[in-house]
């Protein structure tokens, strides 16, 4: 079998591991540890990246990754990365977070390291939920969608508005780049990719914060199959959270 | 090299963080204790050293965190609200085995009580304030010479057992203005901190470090169950309790009554030892430094030997509770708290005079 025939990327520095799973079936997050792992290896960056991992589900994206982490406590990541990057400078430092992580219970914390401009890179998975306590609303829960503690749906109780962090990230001038993608299609993992591989570029170049935010399934908390979570994101989610760049600079 | 300066306690500090080859400072402003992280900010980036002012304490304790996990020597400082926002992080560094140091300028309280001093959290230091009950070294220095030598002392105990100390200041002691010699203090070896997170290519053992505050995921410690992690804590935790007991005993030989004061009021009652003894009161003071471990033995054979005690202590009761546990009921523990103070506002202060009437009234 000739090279040219296989179209998808094959790993092949000792970037992932053999760990267990404890992702429910149909989850995305490996799927987006799979596509961090392409982005270290061609990056060739895994071996003095340092991750910082957040509270909940998506942890197990970067479980499988081969790189030096830490597990911060729910939503300290950026304050937890923002040290080791000022002591380390040579480090790629990247927090991965939830959005409840990232934009609830650690919005201090977020809005500190884009105030400073770290130089950090920053991704936040967007689920619409919180996945790992049972499915309660988050920030980003879609108007109308049922939660466990949304039961009449969002908007019937005075519990606000989702919240579009990317767009939020894009305003701070010390940002350098801030964009939203998703991977329920081969089309739209290609696009995350390279939103990624751009927000590592910046903290290379060491340009300014990178943010991207992902939007992923849930499929048991939505109470969906995997499948139909996929049409779910296409139809419901991204018509509230388009895809796209929302800043992208050369220098601050 | 030695040489004396004439500083604040709160600018010692940074002296003596300085001195014990400090990586990086992370704090916020909050007062009593302002003079720290401006001192931080001063001296450390033309040094080539880390200053950060967070967003928070939340934010300040987590970037410890950070720091200390990488293998650097981090240090924060914060006052009474500030370090009720450190408690989650405390657990967390402490749960993770982390080596780091906290300065705490104890205010008054409760809420946000004042901005002057007192001792009023003391408890939530020596007892781990934050969740799960975990255990920490408190240093409580009554000079500004200790305060220097005491955050080295700090740093070192703190890589030794891969554990956060506190250094418990105060107002006082952070305003007040002290010559002092300055000087990097010699502890002996330390391990190497093998189970940083440094990029795999910076790591000797060409491992994966994964560091975590809780047993199970993390292969670089790695324990095979939650009771065996806690059983691990908790052999450490005894170790530290037996080898770091410190404490100072002044003019206690012939004492009939023993005085246990720490901080400010530790001073104070130095003086007012001084003046009872002029009037022939034979009365001598407990001074811990450690306040956990706490000096039990050394309170526990005094009260078997039929002492008795009078705490002196700027709060409504605190530091008192662990005399009283040390004595087991075989004597009687007098407090002077609080309402002692000269006069009923925030900035006053227990004055020698007050102590000596107290002297007086049980001897």
């Amino acid at each position: 079998m000739s090279d040219k025939s296989v179209t998808k990327v094959r790993l092949t520095a000792p970037i992932v591991r053999s760990v267990p799973s404890q992702i429910c079936p149909g989850c995305q997050y490996w799927t987006l540890g799979r596509l961090f792992a392409e982005v270290l290896q061609e990056l060739n960056i895994y071996s003095k990246t340092i991750g910082v991992i957040g509270a909940g589900c998506h942890g197990n994206s970067t479980a499988v990754l081969n790189i030096d982490s830490i597990l911060a406590a729910h939503g300290r990541a950026p304050d937890v990365a923002t040290a080791i990057k000022r002591l380390r400078q040579d480090a790629i430092v990247c927090t991965i977070q939830g959005d409840g992580d990232c934009i609830a219970i650690g919005a201090g914390a977020f809005i500190g390291a884009l105030t400073r401009a770290e130089r950090l890179t920053m991704i936040m998975c967007n689920n619409a939920n919180y996945g790992t306590t049972g499915g309660q609303l988050a920030p980003t829960t879609l108007m109308g969608q049922v939660t466990s503690t949304s039961p009449g749906g969002r908007g019937t109780n005075h519990d606000g508005f989702p919240t579009h962090t990317a767009e939020l990230a894009a305003i701070f001038k010390g940002v350098a780049y801030s964009a939203r993608g998703a991977i329920n299609t081969p089309a739209n993992y290609q696009r995350t990719k390279k939103y990624i591989k751009t927000a590592f570029r910046k903290q290379m170049e060491g340009v300014g914060l990178s943010f991207v935010e992902v939007l992923s399934n849930c499929p048991p908390n939505w109470h969906l199959s995997p499948l139909e979570s996929l049409k779910w994101i296409e139809e419901k989610m991204i018509p509230e959270f388009p895809l796209g760049e929302f800043k992208n600079v050369e220098r601050i | 090299m030695t040489e004396r300066m004439f500083v604040q306690g709160n600018e010692a500090v940074g002296w003596g963080a300085l001195n014990a080859g400090c990586d990086g400072f992370f704090g916020y402003p909050i007062t009593p204790q302002n003079e720290i992280p401006e001192w931080f900010a001063r001296e450390f980036p033309k040094r080539g050293r880390v200053f950060v002012q967070s967003q928070s304490e939340t934010g300040s304790i987590n970037m410890l965190y950070g720091g200390a996990a990488a293998g650097f020597r981090v240090i924060t400082s914060t006052s009474g609200p500030g370090w009720g926002l450190m408690q989650e992080g405390m657990s967390h560094i402490a749960a993770a085995e982390l080596p780091c140091v906290v300065v705490l300028v104890q205010r008054g309280g409760p809420g946000a009580g004042s901005v002057r001093h007192a001792q009023m959290d003391y408890l939530s230091a020596t007892r781990g304030g934050g969740q799960g009950g975990y255990k920490n070294i408190v240093l409580a220095p009554s000079s500004v010479q200790e305060v220097h030598d005491f955050v080295q002392l700090a740093f070192y105990l703190a890589d030794k057992y891969c554990n956060p100390v506190v250094v418990l200041s105060d107002g006082i002691m952070g305003l007040i203005m002290e010559s002092f010699e300055m000087k990097t203090i010699e502890f002996g070896p330390l391990p190497e901190k093998t189970w940083a997170i440094r990029g795999r290519e910076n790591q000797k053992d060409g491992m994966t470090h994964l560091l975590h505050s809780a047993p199970g995921v993390a292969p670089s410690r790695g324990y095979m169950t939650y009771l065996s992690w806690l059983e691990h804590m908790d052999q450490k935790y005894k170790q530290m309790a037996d080898a770091e007991v410190r404490y100072e005993m002044y003019q206690a030989e012939d004492a009939k009554l023993l005085l246990v004061a720490y901080g400010y009021p530790s001073r104070v009652s130095k003086e007012a030892i001084k003046m009872a003894r002029s009037q022939g009161l034979k009365v001598g003071l407990i001074r811990p430094i450690t306040l956990w471990p706490f000096p039990t033995q050394i309170i526990r054979e005094k009260a078997d030997q039929g002492y008795r005690f009078l705490v002196v202590e700027d709060s409504l009761g605190q530091i008192v509770d662990d005399v009283r546990m040390a004595v087991q009921g075989r004597t009687d523990v007098a407090l002077l708290g609080v309402q002692a103070r000269h006069l009923p506002t925030d900035g006053e202060m227990i004055l020698p005079g007050r102590v000596l009437q107290e002297i007086r009234r049980l001897l």
